[in-house]
């Protein structure tokens, strides 16, 4: 099966299970987790199932597309479920089925991992799941985010594609995985892995991201003051992805890092709550719609 | 008729590292509960797989045991009144016991007759208390808990069935929302949802579903298959007890096959190809019957023997990409030259308030060099000491050590020898780690052992100096086991060194450098404690009674194989009559002296000749005492301390310690004092409870 096989039926499945089908979220973001769709929806009262595609960038994994395993960017296929079901295990293993995958045939294992985000103030737990000694998905209960108790919780369950794909299609370079038949990954993200490589490591004007940094924070702190959340949110994101370029690159020293992120993480946490507060004032309005709908 | 009890809650995937301590719990709860119930039992069981914890109680009876009990109520002259008839008291009495008073009789107690009632509690029927169990299964302790869904629970997993039988019968309980009944589950894939008819058959029902719930009986499945496969190969399999312990809790029913991975891969340390089997992947490595390592690995898969084949082909798939980033990695790091790797050293933080790794390998290049200074160490050995000093961290920075910390030192080690490093160098870089445990192997070189005391003093002396003590299960920084290392190192050696040596040595220097935010003093108050206590453990652990241990401990550690002596020789003669003598003249003159600060003696104060006996003696045994102290001869000190007993003994008999004129007193005070000093310096011998009277 094809990596576009995969995504169609992956969210087949999980819309089947009443999940709202989302897009990648446009700011870059080194995890499905960091989504608004994510990191803020998990949070507060009411309801939330969703699915999405996230590409995610991670600065320093690049390896100028020599490496068969690592990616400056790979594809999550992340799914969020509040509260998480009685029944989420068994719904995520009927979705390995439909992709192909029979238990029968091979070994199947929840392994404990226990995830946190100290930039994010989050934390779940959960665990990896093997697939014949492989991990192909993060499993997670979150306890907290946004250093606020998640009442409910979610259970996030993120699937790494192309992990998986190499295991469907048994290939060993992820640049000979299928995106679509006859069109491989590295047709697609050779050169843009290539270049990011390059532009992080070598050619990047870290004077300029450091200048950007300080912008984006504050900006983040502007608009959060107007309690405009999801402004302040974005901006976040463009201070964790800038954050990432440059220490990557190796300019953060080390008594710099931790201040950096400390910085990140208070800004996330007061999103957090105002997010909340801003949910709280206007009624919580998904948890009167499912309401509703119940009472019907 | 006695009657199976069955408990089983059926969880999300419990994490494997919890299932022991749950299992000893769950047993010793389940036995305080029957206790409190007063309900007999045969046999208790405990079972357990990744997603059940499971107790079966055999042979309780059907009900509780009745009570009989007599009660005793007010006196019979009030239990009547004028009339002859039962009074309000007696006749309350008798309700509150649950009876009437026509169950009242009299019995006389020290000559007065009180009303009493013989009472009979009839024991309960066993099967109405049996959902109290609710309460034991939440009192499960597990080091980590969770909220799942919308309950308010905080439990190990989400619970998602309960079993609760009597027999055949359900007992009826609920937790967050889950409804206690028959049904369990098989294996994930295996099996099925199926109902337990009776509790005798719950493992007969299960291992028809692919689930063995026995742990035991899993970990022999396991360990025996692994035999077979060993012999039919003619292989030695590395069965690591922890592993085969971990792999028996992550399957419920267990198929053990092994895999291939590419012998080219055998250029990689092994430490590095078996760790990552082990902690990545689980797998046991291969050995020949020879010792060599072979490129195959044993694992557990939990299912059956179907498709077998598809599953280590996806194994050694995984394998093989773990190898090829080892093999990776030790040709990079071998690229990186070790000062390129130091330069690093100065990013990566040891600790917020006390620098980089950097900083704390100059620190301990200090120390070490102190510490071959003192020893008047050669110039080869010095050199020695100073290089493993400068390098023994550079290892963290290799991509090796980032994927496997725990092979730090091991790839130092071996990359210094790529490197050229001299082999005592590179064998003192791992040996700087040791002890790695407990009890574990000490360093054998001398720069071994020296960087060895110097980087875990440093952690130390530098911990205490901003205020990281450890507290209860708090030691973020196993300092607790490094100053045991510390003093076990001390001890192997015997060096002319002493520990208050090295502390003060360390404490000063974080002094100078402004590395503390507490002052000197209460830092050195609070590693004087800390290693007190540690070294009182040691001696113990060795056998040493407690008084004696405090008895010379009681001016530091100081030397610590002398120390020992000491310990040694005093627990011999606190039974030797012969030594009573001794014992009990240098004790009254250490009880004396703790009047006087004086040390000074004024010969022309002296009335008698025992106070000039005893000076002189004194003044003749003095240097021998402190020679044999020198060389760290206990026998010798103590023979020539004894040799005081008698001109002491003589002088009470004759002198007047606490004579009325001042000058008299505080010069024979000051006498007897000098001696304590001495004495002090060997032990606190009042300190030691002497037992020669027994």
């Amino acid at each position: 099966m094809n990596i576009q096989n995969m995504i169609l039926t992956l969210q087949k499945h999980w819309s089947d299970q009443g999940c709202l089908l989302m897009q990648a979220y446009d700011v870059e973001k080194g995890a499905g987790t960091m989504s608004p769709m994510t990191l803020l929806r998990s949070l507060g009262p009411e309801p939330w199932n969703v699915a999405y595609v996230e590409p995610s960038r991670r600065p320093a994994d690049g390896r100028y597309g020599e490496n068969p395993n690592r990616l400056y960017q790979h594809h999550q296929f992340q799914v969020i479920m509040k509260p998480s079901p009685d029944n989420i295990q068994e719904l995520y293993l009927e979705s390995l089925k439909a992709l192909g995958i029979d238990p029968l045939k091979h070994d199947i294992r929840f392994v404990e991992d226990n995830w946190e985000n100290p930039t994010l103030g989050a934390a779940g737990l959960g665990w990896e799941v093997w697939l014949d000694g492989m991990e192909i998905t993060q499993f997670t209960y979150f306890q907290q985010i946004g250093g606020l108790e998640a009442k409910p919780v979610s259970a996030e369950i993120t699937y790494g594609l192309e992990r998986l794909a190499s295991y469907i299609q048994d290939k060993e370079n992820v640049f000979e995985l299928e995106w679509t038949d006859g069109v491989t990954v590295g047709d697609i993200f050779s050169q843009p892995e290539y270049e990011h490589s390059k532009y992080t490591f070598e050619s990047s004007d870290s004077d300029m991201l450091f200048d950007l940094f300080s912008i984006y924070e504050k900006e983040a702190g502007r608009a959060m003051e107007l309690g405009l959340v999801f402004p302040a949110y974005d901006y976040v994101l463009k201070c964790s992805h800038t954050f990432n370029l440059l220490d990557a690159k190796g300019v953060i020293s080390v008594t710099e890092r931790t201040g950096y992120i400390s910085r990140v993480r208070n800004l996330a946490r007061k999103i957090a709550k105002t997010y909340v507060e801003e949910r709280e004032r206007l009624g919580f309005p998904m948890l009167k719609e499912k309401e509703e709908a119940s009472n019907e | 008729m006695s009657n199976t009890v069955l408990f089983e809650v059926g969880l999300e995937e419990l994490p494997a590292r919890f299932i022991d301590d749950a299992l000893i719990q769950l047993e010793e709860k389940t036995k305080e509960w029957l206790d409190d119930l007063r309900l007999p039992y045969e046999t208790i069981a405990t079972m357990s797989t990744p997603r059940r914890l499971t107790v079966k109680i055999e042979g309780l009876p059907e009900k509780q045991p009745d009570i009989e009990e007599v009660a005793k109520g007010p006196a019979k002259k009030i239990a009547f009144d004028e009339q002859g008839k039962w009074t309000k008291a007696a006749i309350g009495f008798a309700k509150g016991q649950g009876k009437s008073v026509e169950d009242i009789y009299f019995k006389e107690l020290k000559g007065t007759e009180y009303v009493h009632i013989n009472k009979f509690i009839e024991g309960e029927a066993t099967k109405n208390l049996l959902d109290q169990f609710k309460d034991v299964i939440l009192s499960l302790n597990f080091p980590k808990n969770m909220r799942w869904g919308d309950k308010q629970l905080r439990y190990v997993r989400p619970i998602r069935w309960l079993i609760a039988l009597y027999g055949d019968e359900v007992i009826p309980f609920s937790i967050s929302g889950v409804q206690t009944g028959k049904t369990t589950f098989g294996h994930r894939f295996l099996g099925k949802q199926v109902a337990v008819d009776h509790a005798d058959n719950y493992e007969k029902i299960l291992k028809e579903q692919f689930v063995i719930a026995d742990v035991m009986l899993r970990k022999e499945m396991i360990a025996a298959q692994i035999e077979k496969l060993a012999q039919d190969k003619g292989w030695e399999v590395l069965v690591d007890e922890d592993l085969l312990n971990e792999v028996t809790h992550l399957v419920e029913y267990p198929t053990v096959f092994y895999g291939a991975y590419s012998a080219d891969f055998l250029v990689v340390p092994e430490e590095a190809l078996i760790t990552s089997m082990k902690e990545h992947q689980r797998y046991f490595p291969v050995r020949s019957r020879e010792g060599e390592l072979l490129p195959y690995f044993v694992a557990v898969r939990n299912g059956d023997e179907k498709h077998l084949d598809n599953v280590a082909r996806g194994n050694e798939k995984v394998l093989k990409a773990r190898l090829a980033d080892a093999r990776f990695f030790y040709e990079e790091d071998q690229k990186a030259p070790i000062e390129q790797s130091l330069e690093k050293l100065s990013r990566m933080v040891f600790q917020e308030d006390l620098g980089t790794i950097a900083d704390k390998v100059q620190r301990t290049v200090k120390l070490a060099d102190a510490v071959s200074e003192h020893l008047q160490l050669d110039k080869t050995t010095k050199k020695h000491v100073t290089r493993t000093a400068e390098i023994c961290k550079f290892d963290l920075v290799t991509h090796m050590v980032d994927e496997f910390p725990e092979l730090q030192g091991i790839m130092g080690e071996k990359y210094a020898r790529i490197f050229g490093e001299d082999d005592v160098v590179a064998t003192a870089i791992n040996e700087h780690y040791m002890p790695r445990q407990a009890n574990g192997m000490l360093p054998e070189t001398v720069a071994g052992t020296i960087v060895s005391i110097a980087d875990k003093l440093d952690t130390i002396v530098g911990c205490f100096s901003i205020g990281i003590i450890p507290s209860g299960s708090q030691d973020p920084y196993g300092l607790r086991r490094s100053a045991i290392g510390i003093l076990q190192m001390l001890d192997k050696q015997a060096w002319d060194i002493r520990l208050e040596t090295l502390v003060s040595t360390a404490l000063s220097m974080n002094v100078k450098l402004g590395l503390t935010n507490r002052t000197e003093k209460e830092i050195a108050e609070d590693l004087k404690e800390f290693f007190h206590i540690r070294a009182s453990y040691l001696l113990r652990e060795e056998g040493v009674a407690s008084d004696i241990v405090e008895a010379v401990l009681a001016e530091g550690i100081q030397h610590v194989p002398f120390t020992k002596e000491k310990a040694k020789l005093l627990a011999a003669k606190r039974n030797d009559e012969a030594f009573k003598s001794t014992h009990e003249a240098l004790g009254r003159v250490l009880n004396l002296a703790k009047k006087t600060n004086v040390e000074k003696v004024d010969k022309a104060l002296f009335e008698n000749e025992t106070e000039h006996d005893l000076f002189e003696k004194y003044q003749n045994i003095s240097p021998v005492y402190e020679d044999a102290l020198l060389k760290h001869d206990a026998v010798k000190a103590l023979e020539t301390l004894g040799t005081l007993a008698e001109p002491i003994h003589a002088f009470f008999d004759q002198t007047m310690v606490m004579a009325e004129d001042e000058q008299l007193r505080e010069n024979r005070l000051g006498l007897l004092n000098l001696i304590a000093k001495e004495v002090y310096a060997f032990a606190d011998l009042n300190a030691v409870q002497w037992k020669q009277q027994f």
